[in-house]
């Protein structure tokens, strides 16, 4: 696992080096105004990882923190499309200016790298909740955890990059 | 077999070294004291990996041919020798390392100075698959470039901008002149994609990277013809991307100029 | 899921009965194993079909050919080839061989089949993974050839695929839906290779044998360990790369896309992006790629070389050093390819030590194999003669790149046939004798059964000689100063001195590749005809041979195997044997 987020850092680290350069060396880089409710979704991704946390920890009986987590990560894709449509309806485009650009790549990438999580979730908490058991229970709803902790901190990275490196 | 290995290791080896002391294909004339040191320094890097060709190839021969032939007793025993492997690193660390600093004043000379005051300035821009050369005629400056004014077919492949009076005696042309022993600095530029301008007699290539102007320099020494070639893959007439630069005495360049201005 | 944590023991997946599950979606590593090879061994004929039809386009450029026509209608209208065809056919070459041949065989095919036997594993630490792997890779195999039948046929913009040209659909034929199956193909390889590269981590860390310490693996394993790690890195950058690339293709953003470009008479639409950005990004995955290439070949080499000269190899220690040290320092270089890219001139010079640095443990490891033959009682295997013939060519691609390495001499021989006979030598045919010794020293433990040796050897003596042949005057055109990629030489009159060259690298290219019919032909036969194999047909020690040839399904049996030595014990004096296997309990009663 700690290898398989090594190979996303990477992507994500070959992401910010485009970033950085291209902003550095760019005239025609044009702030845009983040939509405010990427505030509430981080909210949201935040607690979804202190849910995971407490399954990860309950240990037996984690499957309702498992769901929870799931509907949690579910409401923050949907919270990142509907960020997406108001720049849209800003006339913000992927290909408007670079660092609109930036803002749909990497929020792109991580959605798709939480969808990944959220999949996971379900398949994890579907199994739980049916109450099976199987040997290496815990070690899935660890290994998930960890990945969710790391999208999250993830997030936070991009969304302070495109903050404060967005200006 | 262990004798006919070792035998075609070493004529292969030998063949291939060969036309590098006959020079039968070798490197074009120098006509600039930088492409002299250029070849000074592949020179020497030549004499370096020369021996080392040799002396590597002709042990790995030695030992294949008399360790092969053994029939009887067994082989020696060993995990190694750390004062070999202390010895040979330290060796090659120094050869290696002091050839590219040797090399590093070549580089320096033509990379981290500017050109000498004086130098004409000729502004070349590649394109699908041509070079212009733009000279800044009697005013000494280039006009400005309007790419909406670009027109290949009407003379003007550049976009020089016809409202601007500096741009009105800019010279185009689709070859190179210069004079001799006077510095010329190039101005690099392109339209479209990545091409490099490449010189063989003065040891000169640089890409034309498109967003970016690239600046370096050159004294050319011996008159003469010589081609310019593409050197980055630019799209299927890459081969054809060919120009000449003409090393001229001064009063014929002079001609030259004078004859391109009043087209 | 449940593979999501490496399972120590049992994993064990049952013998599986259906054909389908046992060859074509199978689990096993070994069938997994073989599956790469396959698709290797497929794409290397491929490409080198494709550079035969280049070789030939650059000594008879008007010769017509009809069935070429049949199969690239546009490129080769009226049946004769056009310079937009050549490149297509280069770039398709240079993928190919690099992604599909020299990434897939040496490390996902061999790695796979020997790796997990070589530590005592039962199999990959993540099967599914693997198998997932595995078929990625094919589904980008698939996309890339499609690449030659969409309109504008393949891309022209060489393996490396600068942009703009690789970016801008004008930039010529090619560059539409060619360039972007080839973008997809190369993420989906990535994307299968970044997999792979957390598998073999995980089974190398976790996998092995009791008492098998890391100083005490096969320096095969080291390989495929340290390439993996290079893997994990390289290619999530150039994942990255790709979706950029992509991304200013179809979705009109300007990472790559300067402002102000005219392409075939049409103002492009883009602004700010930069050129040099693809070229770092690119060639920071591109350098490492080249030892992704190497070393698995470098530790196959070590250990033939170990084997049939009977000694253990000369400095173990300095030899995983040296593979530790490329991989580390394989990150620092990647700038040498942009000496005149229009880079800082003064990290040029920072890039040009580090990458004469790296020449270092190269020529260590020369040494020690040299070293290990000293002294030896050479036994003559094919794998042992492609072995030595690795080393010679080693040796010979490793010194061109001390002229490449400086920025004064690359000034004159960069994107010159200089470069192209570098790494045709270094990486092409070095690791296709690393292949080539690979299969000729692990056939017997994958097949059971023996390759033929005289034919073999045949194969040997046409393609050593042969290589040097077709590679060794490139160097020469590069003294005049021939630029690569070009399509013809009729375009600049200098280049009118090297048609003798072309013609006998032409002539040469021909015999050479004629000549890997006849492996064809042994590898073929020999699966079915060939002699039955023991064991241990080469008397060595590793564990690999320790277990029936082939394998049974879980390698092992269930058994656990311990060890107790390290991997080249060879000729150890009083020992009964002039081996040791690596799980041989008895004391060695040698005193170091
Ligand atoms: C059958 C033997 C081979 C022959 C005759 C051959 C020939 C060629 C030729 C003629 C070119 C084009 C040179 C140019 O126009 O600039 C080329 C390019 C290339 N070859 Fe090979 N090659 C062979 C094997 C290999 C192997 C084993 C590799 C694996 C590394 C390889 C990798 C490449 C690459 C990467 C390029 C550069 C493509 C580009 O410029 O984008 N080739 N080869
Ligand atoms: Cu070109
Ligand atoms: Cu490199």
């Amino acid at each position: 696992m700690w290898l398989a987020l090594g190979a996303v850092v990477m992507v994500f680290a070959a992401f910010t080096s485009a970033y950085v350069v291209r902003k550095g060396m760019s005239l025609d880089w044009q702030a845009i105004r983040l939509p405010s409710i990427l505030w509430l979704n981080t909210a949201v991704l935040l607690a979804s990882s202190a849910t995971i946390e407490k399954a990860r920890r309950e240990r037996q009986s984690c499957e309702s923190w498992l769901a929870a987590t799931s509907v949690l990560g579910a409401a923050f894709l949907a919270g990142q499309y509907v960020a997406w449509q108001q720049l849209r309806a800003a006339g913000v485009f992927l290909a408007s200016n670079p660092s609109s650009s930036f803002f749909y790549l990497l929020t792109g990438a991580h959605g798709v790298h939480l969808l990944g999580g959220v999949l996971a979730l379900f398949y994890v908490a579907g199994r739980a909740w049916r109450g099976a058991e199987w040997p290496n229970r815990q070690a899935a709803v660890e290994a998930t955890a960890l990945y969710w902790h790391f999208m999250d901190g993830l997030w936070i990275y991009l969304f302070f990059l495109l903050q404060v490196g967005g200006k | 077999m262990p004798l006919l290995l070792a035998l075609v290791i070493w004529l292969v080896c030998l063949a291939l070294a060969l036309p590098f002391f006959t020079r039968t294909w070798w490197f074009p004339v120098a006509i600039s004291e930088h492409a002299r040191q250029v070849d000074t320094q592949f020179m020497f890097t030549l004499v370096v990996t020369g021996v080392i060709f040799i002396v590597a190839q002709l042990a790995l021969g030695y030992v294949v041919f008399n360790y092969g032939r053994r029939r009887s007793g067994a082989a020696t025993y060993s995990h190694g020798n750390n004062t070999m492997e202390v010895l040979w690193t330290s060796a090659t660390a120094i050869l290696f390392i002091g050839l590219t600093i040797m090399g590093g004043s070549v580089w320096a000379r033509v990379h981290f100075m500017g050109a000498p005051p004086g130098a004409i300035p000729i502004e070349v821009t590649g394109q699908q698959f041509v070079w212009n050369m733009r000279y800044a005629g009697p005013d000494g400056k280039f006009g400005a470039l309007d790419i909406r004014q670009i027109n290949d077919a009407g003379g003007n492949p550049l976009g020089v901008d016809s409202k601007d009076p500096a741009g009105k005696d800019d010279i185009v042309v689709p070859t190179m002149a210069v004079p001799v022993n006077r510095p010329v600095e190039l101005i690099l530029r392109t339209k479209d994609v990545t091409h490099s301008f490449f010189v063989p007699e003065l040891r000169l290539k640089q890409d034309t990277v498109p967003g970016m102007t690239i600046r370096i320099h050159f004294t050319a020494e011996t008159v003469g013809k010589y081609e310019i070639a593409c050197a980055e893959l630019c799209g299927l007439g890459h081969y054809k991307m060919r120009s000449f630069l003409e090393v001229m005495e001064p009063a014929d360049f002079e001609k030259w100029l004078q004859k391109r201005s009043t087209r | 899921m449940a593979e999501l944590a490496p399972a120590h023991a049992a994993h064990a997946h049952a013998a599986p009965t259906g054909f389908i599950r046992k060859y074509i979606f199978s689990l096993d590593h070994k069938v997994i194993g073989l599956q790469y090879y396959f698709l290797a061994l497929v794409a290397v004929f491929v490409g080198m079909a494709l550079s035969l039809l280049m070789r030939w386009h650059l000594v008879w450029p008007q010769s017509h050919m009809g069935w070429l026509e049949k199969l690239f209608p546009a490129g080769a209208a009226g049946g004769v080839m056009t310079p937009e065809l050549y490149l297509s056919l280069m770039t398709m070459h240079g993928t190919i061989m690099v992604f599909f041949v020299l990434t897939t065989a040496p490390q996902s095919g061999f790695g796979n089949y020997i790796l997990p036997i070589q530590i005592g594993a039962e199999d990959m630490a993540f099967p599914t993974l693997n198998m997932l792997s595995f078929w990625v890779t094919f589904v980008g195999f698939v996309v890339l050839i499609a690449a030659f039948f969409v309109t504008g046929g393949a891309p022209l913009s060489g393996w490396t695929a600068y942009p703009p040209m690789s970016a801008l659909p004008e930039a010529g034929p090619g560059e539409g839906a060619g360039q972007t199956l080839w973008i997809v193909s190369l993420a989906l390889f990535s994307a299968a290779s970044l997999l792979g590269a957390l598998n073999f981590i995980t089974t190398t860390l976790d996998l092995r044998a009791r008492g098998l310490s890391l100083m005490r693996m096969p320096l095969t394993c080291w390989t495929w360990f340290v390439t993996a790690i290079l893997g994990l890195l390289a290619f999530a950058v150039l994942l990255a790369a790709g979706v950029l690339l992509l991304m200013d293709r179809i979705a009109g953003t300007s990472f790559f896309v300067p402002a102000g470009l005219v392409v075939s008479d049409r103002v492009i639409n883009h602004s700010g992006g930069s050129p040099l950005l693809w070229q770092h990004l690119f060639w920071f995955f591109g350098h490492p790629e080249v030892y992704i290439a190497i070393l698995p070949g470098m530790g196959v080499v070590s250990q033939v070389i170990s084997t049939f000269s009977r000694k253990p190899i000369f400095g173990y220690r300095a030899m995983v050093f040296a593979i530790l040290a490329i991989g580390a320092l394989g990150f620092g270089v990647w700038g040498h390819h942009m000496f005149i890219s229009g880079m800082s001139p003064y990290s040029a010079m920072a890039f040009s030590v580090l990458t004469m640095s790296i020449g270092v443990p190269s020529a260590i490891k020369t040494f020690n194999w040299i070293g290990t033959l000293w002294g030896g009682k050479i036994r003559f295997t094919t794998p042992m003669m492609f072995a030595i013939g690795f080393v010679s060519v080693f040796v010979t691609g490793g010194l061109s790149g001390m002229f490449l390495g400086q920025p004064p001499v690359d000034l004159f021989f960069h994107d010159t046939y200089f470069v192209v006979a570098h790494f045709h030598m270094i990486m092409g045919v070095a690791s296709i004798f690393g292949i080539f010794a690979a299969t000729y020293y692990w056939f017997p433990k994958m097949f059971g059964r023996m390759m033929n040796d005289p034919l073999g050897k045949l194969h040997f003596w046409i393609t050593f000689i042969g290589v040097y042949a077709v590679f060794g005057p490139m160097h020469y055109l590069g003294l005049i100063g021939h630029p690569r990629r070009y399509a013809e030489i009729t375009g600049v009159n200098y280049l009118a001195q090297s048609h003798p060259l072309h013609l006998f690298m032409t002539i040469a290219a021909l015999i050479t590749v004629g000549a890997q019919l006849i492996f064809l032909f042994n590898l073929f036969w020999s699966m079915f005809k060939g002699k039955k194999a023991e064991m241990n047909p080469w008397e060595a020690t590793t564990l690999e041979w320790t277990v029936p040839s082939p394998p049974p399904h879980d390698n092992f049996a269930g058994a656990h195997p311990v060890v107790y030595r390290g991997p080249y014990e060879y000729s150890v004096p009083g020992a009964p044997k002039d081996y040791i296997m690596q799980n041989d309990p008895e004391p060695a009663k040698a005193a170091h």
